[in-house]
């Protein structure tokens, strides 16, 4: 394994290796330089990390379970699969560890305005949680179409108290939905703080996403050490940007562990619609979206492509900078799972665990149902399992012809 | 000197402050600027910034993000935008051109190879809107070696080590935005305008274009007893877009906007 280069990311540039940096408006730059020192003395600082701390075991229920997932083993009849169980976490999803840690974050730099954007909403969800906890305004940003398909979770940032703000423009969806937020943040900079769901944008946003998130992983390097006796064979984990999967893959960089990221394939790379970033060799290339140099899925004239997956939370053009970084240097792997393998896994899981994940989660048991048999008995996979499942609950149905 | 710079020096010698539109190429109709631009020149306008599509403008408002969105879908590609360009100098524009674009469609094209294409359509610089200088190290070395200006943009956001930063790095003139927020007129001017024109010319000698905001003659004017270039971008656009006949409404308002330059005395 390759272990030195990954812990010296990112440099003071913000680059992981020759990905990342910060492409952003001039109106932004004093403010990421802001929030960059903030951050720095924020990770320093014992009180900060003690309220952390007490808030992630108190407030998000940390730690989560890491979970002998023995029905789902015996199903694909190869290693053993235990799930770190995100989903119980408060709010249903892994975005709550970042949304409390940039909030707290936030609150010390005397911001009293949260903006943010979402895809399947869960971070939306997670930002207007920690906003009421905090006492602080919230607007949250949703492409449309995302409206559409996870209206449940439109309801409860209401019921929170943010104000979720449409946006109509391109596809609809978490891209254009980063767009505007952006947009707001470049207007109300001096008064507002941008709570990035993903470790994607520009820096210091990937770095502090993966640090806020990176208690996943730490939490289960110690569940499987205790529990299991030893360090699991592989790690798999979804992703859009990929939040959850560096946040399971971080403590484990300098261990011989095989860490595997699961991209979502749409209707497959051929179709053109997916989300697939690494895996299309044609529209997935070096470019820069939204701050930060990374692959993004575009046409021959650099327009940013159009994306599609069943999960919205996948459902987004760029990958993380850290990803391409662990890519290029060989630490991680990346493949994918189609929509129509994606719902395949959401109904085993249902039936084999009695757990109904999210859609996005299910695209990492999809792969995890391939790799199982592979791997063979005697091996350990963790698979993040970033969330739950009742928001698709209505895309779900749609897509398996069911009236609910 | 490049084209830029001399055309400034030319105008400050005239005691003229610029007056520089934007236009999004391939807006409202695929070929519309190959005839608004030459009857903007001879209304008054003294450089173009040509809007160069792109799918995710994270620094325009609703009415650039608008036109370019509708110019990506009547196919205004890059080669299309160079080919204008260069059409435009066939016709004879004399005024010097900018670019205003997005890294990522010129990072696409190869950065060194673009520059390339956009000299040799008479392009004589390029704006940036994301493209920070800590950023920009790869487009100036290109740009360069072509001698097409990199303009870098100011903010009022920008502290003054930044201004240094950037005044060291610019070529051309600097771009000004005047107001904290994204393109697109509105119905006053920031009130601390001029202070933030005094904290740059206090750095540097280069031009300062002040844009964002800018959306009638009586702005103009205000911006003109400060500034080297005023920079009107969404309120053209808007009359671009309304007008039965868009080379003549849009030559009007820029014969208003000259006017109301020129009503104001020029700061030597």
């Amino acid at each position: 394994m390759q272990a030195t280069p990954t812990r010296v990311v990112p440099d003071a540039r913000g680059r992981y290796g020759p990905y990342g940096g910060r492409f952003v408006p001039e109106t932004l730059m004093a403010a990421i330089t802001e929030l960059e020192a903030a951050y720095t003395e924020a990770r320093q600082d014992t009180d900060f990390q003690a309220r952390l701390a007490d808030l992630q075991r108190h407030y998000i229920g940390r730690p989560t379970p890491l979970y002998f997932a023995e029905k789902l083993t015996a199903h694909c009849a190869g290693a053993r699969i235990y799930l770190k169980r995100e989903d119980l976490a408060h709010t249903g999803a892994h975005k709550i560890n970042n949304a409390l840690g940039q909030a707290l974050l936030a609150q010390r730099m005397g911001k009293r305005r949260i903006i943010a954007e979402t895809g399947a909403g869960q971070h939306g969800v997670a930002s207007a949680t920690v906003a009421a906890l905090l006492g602080m305004e919230c607007v949250v940003y949703m492409g449309t179409e995302d409206m559409r398909r996870q209206a449940p979770n439109v309801f409860r940032m209401k019921l929170l108290g943010a104000e979720v703000r449409g946006v109509e423009a391109g596809s609809r969806t978490l891209k254009d939905a980063i767009n505007e937020a952006m947009r707001d943040w470049v207007t109300n900079v001096a008064g507002s703080y941008y709570l990035l769901g993903s470790a994607l944008g520009p820096h210091p946003y990937p770095m502090m996403v993966r640090d806020f998130q990176s208690v996943i992983g730490h939490e289960a390097r110690a569940q499987a050490l205790a529990q299991i006796g030893r360090l699991p064979d592989a790690l798999v984990a979804c992703v859009g940007g990929g939040s959850n999967a560096i946040g399971l893959f971080y403590a484990f960089l300098d261990d011989a562990v095989r860490m595997v990221g699961v991209e979502a394939g749409g209707h497959g790379i051929a179709s053109g619609q997916h989300a697939a970033r690494f895996a299309d060799a044609h529209l997935g290339r070096l470019g820069v979206l939204h701050g930060a140099q990374t692959y993004v899925l575009q046409n021959d004239d650099g327009q940013i492509a159009l994306t599609h997956s069943v999960s919205a939370g996948l459902d987004y053009a760029a990958v993380g900078p850290e990803h391409a970084y662990l890519r290029e240097v060989g630490r991680a792997e990346y493949t994918y799972a189609t929509d129509d393998e994606a719902l395949a896994a959401f109904q085993l899981l249902c039936r084999t665990e009695g757990i109904i994940a999210a859609l996005e989660s299910v695209h990492a048991i999809a792969h995890v149902t391939k790799l199982a048999p592979e791997l063979g008995r005697d091996a350990v996979i963790i698979v993040n399992l970033s969330g739950r499942g009742d928001k698709d609950l209505q895309t779900v149905a749609t897509a398996l012809n069911v009236q609910v | 000197m490049s084209r830029l710079a001399s055309t400034f020096e030319r105008l400050r010698a005239q005691r003229r402050v610029a007056l520089m539109p934007y236009l999004c190429i391939g807006h409202p109709t695929p070929d519309a600027v190959l005839n608004i631009v030459p009857r903007a020149e001879a209304a008054g306008a003294d450089l173009f910034e040509l809007g160069v599509p792109f799918s995710d403008p994270l620094a325009d408002g609703a009415t650039i993000q608008a036109a370019t969105q509708r110019a990506l879908e009547q196919g205004a590609s890059l080669d299309v935008c160079l080919s204008q360009a260069r059409a435009l100098r066939e016709r004879g524009v004399q005024a010097p051109f900018t670019f205003m674009g997005y890294y990522n469609p010129m990072y696409q094209r190869g950065l060194d190879r673009f520059c390339g294409q956009a000299a040799d359509a008479g392009v004589d610089g390029l704006i940036v809107p994301d493209l920070p200088p800590e950023e920009a190290h790869d487009l100036a070395q290109a740009a360069r070696q072509h001698s097409v200006d990199l303009v870098f943009l100011l903010a009022p956001t920008s502290t003054d080590a930044r201004v240094r930063l950037v005044c060291q790095q610019a070529s051309g003139f600097l771009y000004l935005v005047s107001l904290v927020g994204v393109t697109g007129a509105r119905d006053s001017l920031p009130p601390d305008l001029e202070r933030f024109v005094e904290r740059v010319r206090a750095q540097t000698s280069l031009p300062l274009a002040v844009g964002f905001g800018i959306g009638d003659p009586v702005q103009a004017g205000r911006v003109a007893r400060i500034a080297d270039g005023v920079i009107v971008g969404s309120a053209v656009v808007r009359v671009a877009d309304r007008a039965q006949d868009p080379p003549a409404a849009v030559a009007a308002f820029i014969g208003q906007l000259r006017a109301g330059i020129d009503q104001v005395a020029v700061p030597t």
